[in-house]
């Protein structure tokens, strides 16, 4: 287990090791960091940014069988770098890791994996587009000329469940905070963050108890960056919602000795707004037993500006990601003002 | 003819308070033919005056004359030359060798001495009533057997000198008076120099002389 | 009470007490020094499993024990969980190590228990674990190495990256640990094995563990003689004390309890030093077997002792179990003893004409069990059992046939001295039976196993010189390299002669199956046993295969009969080739036969033939550029056998000297017990006119005499010890067999020994009777007793 805890740290790279050095481009272990102001380019930033510390490929699908029945599903690559660039063999300083978690009302499952770069066992290709790690994979499945995310196929298995599911953007990127340069801090900690929000999805989930045809919504977020936290920050907690009526909201907030806020406010056309520190605040409702600790798994969301008031409910509090590195990760329910499905991400309880 | 001759012996034993005087100028001749019982208290050193004798032991001072030889003045070797030829020890415990029959027993001092005359040995044995016996071992005698084997083995070697220790101490009245008037008969036969040690009034009655040791001294 | 008016009886005869203690605590030593070993090294071999296997993790390889790394990667995108490994021989520093290259992300977890509060991103970036010893014997060298006891002795863990570039092995593997469910059906090419690489060792190093142990079960009981004499002494000479004791109301049981309780002391005392005492020997004779075992199996025994509380309980448990052993005729005795038993010292051993016979037919029971076993019996155990079967009926013999001996000299001596001398030897047997017992024991174990080592070296010399007969071997780093490493020495060298060898199962058992391409070399030098007519022509003419000796006696396979070789079927066996050293079956075929069977199969090494090595190997260096390390001359080559062939033996060396020492003090334990009722046999002597001079120089040469006639005795049984353990115990636990050889000079060093211990025995008595002078003596006349 003591190699993965390892890992833990590398992938959580504490935001000490990494104060920026700002104008330079890069921090004291030569690694990128991000500059407000520059365009993001694709299909070239769908791919890996090996300069960067930490990256991640992360999709979660609010999913309903045919009875009606919530199903939630995540699939998730991370790229962490002991060093800035890439090598051949087993010299590349590139980590992967693969989570995938797979939520019922009653049951939550989750996997993991784990690969070194340079050898082929997992990484992101650009075109075609896919990402992979062992047999899981996010492949384009969009059609020549398309924007490689409009169209995806993903797989993962787990020791007692699988799922295969198709997705199809019915609208176009979003890009958060500054065009893309999404601060994480008052002191000024920021990531390069962009989504595909607006995926319908169709496919299968297999589970212990046999294979479920599942439909929904799907959201895909990119995220890469160097010195992800502020070194008083302790955990987030992290919104993707689809509202009923095609509005999208993506809200976060950073605790720490001050929290921090952000969020982006989409309509159902794609276009963003992004919302700065203390726009929306986030209160606990309600916790629950989880793993051993006290998790607030029910959420009241104000955006007082705009009259927004949800209330969120999980579909099953116990959505636990027991791994290496363990966090809540599951869909959710929300009512209030609007009314909608999201998922919702806790780390550091 | 004097055969046996002690002249003023000494002997005193080492002791947590000091030396303990044993013997205190002991002086004693015995002739050829003659027999002489030396009595006298539990410790008053009978036994070491024997030893001193058979020149088992060395006296502090003195001379011991064995057939006109002084063994005290003689080394080691020359002692155990004088005892295998010139003396013939018994003692209360018989003390025969385990591990040879009678037969073997008889003649071991005689032909360790080189004086082994086996007729005389094949005589002995008659005369002690051991002839159907010399093919047994020591452990299958009774104890007055024993002891004739231990009385015809000092005499085989015709010693000029018999030292006998309580030679009866072990063995019952009746069976004690017998064994002791067979070697009273032998030793003078031979005209050995007889000195025994003992305890009983009435068997010192029958030798031609008593001597009583007390406090160290002869009385 | 009752207990102080026993234990009193030891303040007055400390020098018996001591060799009662000293013989319980020796037995002890040895036997849990033994033990100490065998546990060490086990606990080694699963320490060894664990590190490239949890809970028997199995396996995935393929026969020529190489894959590329691809085909871990596709295998992996297919879905199975799996994770390379890269292992392979690399000489660090001063030394050979194997070198073990993991993938820590990949590999399950718990497997690398070295890196725990490890630098994984140093371990990546080129770092590595080794024990501490492994760490000592390399000295320095290039990788930034850490010393961890997680590592099995001889192996050092890094990175895959790291073994692939100091093996010379880039994209290539060895194997695959398998970390999920294992696949059905298998992926082509791949065999799925339980990697249970210490249930493997355990298995080849069973014989060599069994053989300690009854090295260790016969010291034992050679220091119970000891125990037993003692024990026995003390009880007849108490027996008047048992005597006053009882009729003075002390009941039989309170006195049985209370000697019991006194025996009970002794062996926890005795016990707790033994306990020590076998440590010590265990941590000294440690670094012998762990180098023993590694040079022999590869097993990795680290040569530091740990202490386990389980062994010490279970040494003094043996203790104890000596204790009752030794003291529980006594006990037995003592209950049956009468109130007024005579308090004659009759001593203990003297009604012996009927213990005699006893033994003689308990022998001869013994031996009939033996030669049964000899018949019909199969499989180690079988062996041991033989043997021991065998030894005790000897021992049991050994007081008899000495006693015929003496009768015999008695009958031919005529001066009263020397009747004497023989009459009282015979009659004193008894009492030293054991002690003789013994020694005939510790020397039957030398003479047989001194034997079979020296037969074996013989052999083995002369098997070494037919087998290397190749003047260089070099390895190549990869199979690009053995081709061009190929074409490069043809024009330059008498002949090339490549290795290749298959991983396979023949007839059930693991081997490999070599390839011999058809050459003078192989047909002028390599010994047979057996052979069909022609095989060295009708192999080359790929009608059959050699196989090695191991195979041939596991299972019963001779020339005429056929093996089955993985993708040819049955296939005649042509020969059959002595393989001493290695404990693997193998069979070995024709090279085009191989290829074609197996193709593909990397060149492991090259043994080259020329008349000029220096030439050569100057040409590999300077103009092929290959590393010194890659080569190996022969001379090297014998030189590495010899050392290991010597060191194996090393440890049975000292235990020999180690189970004679104990039969020495078994003797003088006895001899100085037995001092004391001497005086009353040797008393009319000196009162008849033998000096101390002369009775001490004659107990020295009964000891000497004694001595001699059980070395004549063991002389026989020594050689037919030798004998089972060449043509059953090693046939067994190796798979050869030796011709037995004789080595008189061998013999005469051991007499030489043996007269030795037996003088030092004696000498310290027989000196005591001299320096005493008369006093003792006299005690004797005046005692009454």
């Amino acid at each position: 287990m003591n190699v993965k805890a390892l890992l833990v740290l590398l992938l959580l790279a504490p935001p000490a090791l990494a104060q920026g050095f700002a104008g330079l481009g890069t921090d004291a272990e030569g690694f990128a960091i991000p500059e407000r102001g520059r365009a993001l380019d694709f299909p070239r930033d769908h791919g890996a940014h090996p300069d960067y510390r930490i990256e991640w490929w992360y999709l979660t699908a609010t999913l309903q069988g045919a009875d009606g029945r919530d199903y939630g599903a995540q699939w998730t690559l991370f790229r962490s770098a002991v060093a800035p660039g890439e090598a051949d063999g087993w010299d590349s300083p590139q980590v992967w890791m693969g989570h995938a978690g797979l939520t019922t009302p009653e049951q939550h499952f989750s996997a993991e994996r784990f690969a070194r770069g340079g050898i082929g066992q997992a990484g992101v290709q650009v075109d075609p587009f896919t990402a992979w790690i062992d047999d899981w994979h996010m492949t384009s499945t969009a059609r020549a000329g398309a924007d490689a995310y409009s169209a995806l196929h993903i797989a993962a298995t787990g020791p007692n469940f699988s799922y295969d599911l198709n997705m199809r953007a019915e609208g176009p990127l979003v890009l958060h905070g500054d065009n893309g340069y999404s601060v994480k801090s008052a002191a000024g900690q920021a990531s390069y963050y962009y989504s595909q929000p607006f995926y319908t999805v169709e496919g299968t989930l297999n589970l212990p108890d046999g294979p479920v045809a599942v439909t929904g919504q799907a959201w895909l977020d990119r995220e890469w960056s160097s010195q992800p936290l502020a070194s008083d920050q302790t955990g987030w907690d992290w919104f993707s919602i689809v509202l009923q009526d095609g509005h999208r909201l993506m809200g976060f907030q950073l605790r720490g000795d001050q929290t921090f806020t952000a969020g982006t406010w989409i309509t159902p056309q794609g276009e963003a707004t992004a919302l700065p520190d203390g726009a929306l605040s986030f209160t606990p409702q309600g916790t629950a037993q989880v793993a051993g600790r006290d998790v607030p798994v029910r959420w009241r969301i104000d955006w007082p500006e705009q009259g927004l008031a949800l209330q969120t409910e999980p579909i099953n509090p116990q959505a636990w990601m027991d791994l290496t590195v363990s966090y809540w990760e599951g869909p959710i329910r929300v009512t209030g003002s609007h009314d909608g499905r999201g998922y919702l991400e806790m780390t550091g309880y | 003819m004097t055969l046996l001759a002690l002249e003023d012996i000494h002997k005193s034993f080492a002791s947590a308070e000091g030396p303990v005087p044993v013997l205190q100028g002991v002086s004693l001749t015995v002739a050829g033919g003659e027999v002489v019982a030396l009595t006298g208290e539990s410790g008053s050193g009978k036994s070491t005056l024997l030893h001193i004798a058979a020149g088992l032991e060395a006296p502090d001072a003195g001379r011991v004359l064995v057939g006109g030889q002084d063994m005290a003045a003689l080394p080691d070797t020359g002692r155990a030359k004088l005892r295998r030829g010139t003396v013939g020890l018994v003692f209360q415990q018989f003390n025969l060798v385990p591990s040879l029959s009678v037969g073997a027993n008889l003649a071991f001092q005689a032909r360790l001495a080189g004086g082994h005359d086996a007729a005389f040995c094949t005589q002995l044995a008659a005369r002690l009533g051991l002839s159907d016996l010399v093919a047994r071992y020591p452990e299958q005698l009774s104890g007055g057997q024993q002891q004739r084997v231990a009385i015809g083995r000092a005499l085989a070697a015709r010693p000029k000198v018999l030292l006998a220790d309580e030679p009866t101490g072990n063995l019952d009245e009746a069976t004690g008076d017998a064994v002791f008037a067979l070697m009273l008969e032998l030793a003078r036969a031979q005209g050995a120099a007889l000195l025994l040690v003992t305890h009983s009034a009435r068997l010192a009655g029958r030798c031609d002389r008593v001597v009583h040791l007390r406090a160290g001294r002869l009385a | 009470m009752t207990l102080a008016a026993l234990l009193s009886h030891w303040a007055r005869n400390k020098m018996q007490l001591a060799m009662l203690l000293a013989g319980l605590t020796l037995a002890t030593a040895l036997w849990s020094g033994v033990q100490a070993l065998n546990a060490q090294a086990r606990g080694a071999y699963a320490t060894a499993a664990a590190l490239v296997s949890e809970d028997g993790a199995a396996r995935l390889d393929t026969p020529s024990g190489q894959m590329p790394q691809s085909r871990f990667v596709a295998l992996r995108r297919s879905g199975l969980m799996v994770s390379p490994v890269v292992e392979g021989r690399v000489v660090l520093g001063d030394t050979r190590v194997t070198l073990l290259g993991i993938e820590p992300l990949t590999a399950p977890p718990g497997t690398a228990a070295a890196l725990a509060d490890g630098d994984l991103q140093g371990f990546v970036a080129g770092g590595g674990f080794a024990h501490p010893e492994t760490l000592a014997e390399i000295g320095p060298s290039d990788l930034a190495l850490t010393p961890s006891q997680a590592v099995p002795v001889g192996v050092v863990l890094v990175d895959i990256g790291t073994a692939q570039t100091q093996l010379g092995m880039a994209g290539q593997i060895s194997h695959l640990m398998l970390t999920g469910p294992a696949p059905r059906p298998l992926p082509e090419g791949l065999r799925l094995s339980q990697a249970d690489a210490g249930a493997e060792l355990d298995g080849l190093t069973d014989s060599f563990h069994l053989n300690l142990t009854a090295f260790g079960a016969l010291a034992f009981a050679v220091g119970l003689f000891i125990v037993h004499s003692a024990v026995g002494l003390a009880f007849e000479q108490r027996r008047g004390l048992f005597r006053t004791l009882r009729s003075l109301g002390v009941s039989l049981r309170a006195l049985t309890f209370a000697l019991a309780l006194e025996l009970a002391l002794m062996a926890l005392i005795a016990g707790l030093a033994g306990l020590a005492l076998g440590y010590v020997m265990a941590a000294a004779l440690l670094p012998d077997v762990a180098a023993t075992l590694r040079g022999l199996y590869g097993a990795p025994v680290p040569g530091s002792l740990q202490f386990s509380p389980v062994w010490a309980l279970a040494g003094l448990a043996m203790a104890f179990a000596g204790a009752v052993l030794a003291g529980g005729q006594a006990l037995w005795r003592l209950w049956h003893m009468p109130v007024l038993a005579p308090a004659q010292p009759r001593a203990w051993a003297i009604a012996s004409g009927r213990a005699m016979r006893w033994q003689v037919m308990g022998a001869l029971g013994l031996g009939v069990v033996a030669v049964v076993l000899a018949f019909t019996g199969s499989g180690l155990f079988a062996g041991f059992a033989l043997l021991a079967a065998a030894l005790l009926a000897a021992a049991l013999l050994t007081p008899a046939v000495l006693a015929l001996c003496l009768q015999g000299a008695a009958r031919f001596a005529r001066a009263p001295v020397v009747q004497w001398f023989w009459a009282d030897s015979r009659q004193n047997l008894p009492r030293l039976s054991l002690a003789l017992m013994a020694l005939m024991l510790a020397l039957a174990a030398n003479i047989g196993v001194g034997t079979m080592v020296a037969s074996f070296r013989a052999t083995f010399i002369g098997w070494l010189d037919q087998r290397l007969v190749a003047e260089m071997t070099v390895t190549p780093r990869d199979a690009a390299q053995a081709v061009a490493l190929e074409s490069f020495l043809m024009p330059r060298t008498d002949a090339v002669l490549p290795l290749r060898r298959v991983d396979a199962t023949l007839a059930g058992q693991p081997g490999a199956v070599f390839a011999m391409r058809d050459h003078a070399t192989f047909r002028d030098n390599w010994p047979l046993i057996q052979a069909a007519p022609d095989p060295w022509d009708r192999l080359a003419a790929e009608q059959g295969a050699l196989i090695n000796e191991q195979l041939a006696r596991r299972a019963g396979l001779w020339p005429g009969d056929s093996v089955v070789l993985p993708g040819a079927g049955a296939v005649s066996v042509l020969g059959v080739y002595p393989d001493y050293g290695n404990p693997l079956a193998q069979a070995i075929i024709t090279e085009g036969w191989f290829d074609r069977l197996y193709p593909g199969t990397p060149t492991r090494q090259l043994a080259i033939r020329t008349d000029n090595p220096e030439a050569t190997r100057a040409a590999l260096l300077d103009e092929f550029g290959l590393s010194a390390q890659a080569i190996t001359d022969q001379a090297q080559a014998k030189a590495l056998s010899l050392a290991i062939f010597e060191r194996t033996f090393l440890i049975t060396g000292a235990l020999n000297v180690l189970t004679l020492s104990v039969a020495a003090l078994a003797l003088f334990a006895t001899l100085v017990t037995l001092s004391g009722l001497r005086l009353v046999q040797l008393a009319p002597l000196w009162a008849m006119g033998l000096t101390l001079r002369q009775l001490a120089r004659l107990e020295l040469a009964r000891a000497l005499v004694l001595a001699g006639l059980t070395m004549g005795l063991a002389l026989p049984v020594g050689l037919m010890l030798a004998q089972v353990l060449l043509a059953v115990i090693n046939v067994q636990a190796f798979g050869w067999r030796l011709p037995l050889q004789v080595f008189p000079a061998d013999w005469a060093r051991l007499a030489l020994w043996a007269g030795l211990a037996m003088f030092a025995a004696a000498a310290w008595p027989a000196w005591r009777l001299w320096r005493a002078g008369g006093g003792p003596l006299l005690r004797v006349f005046a005692y009454e007793r």
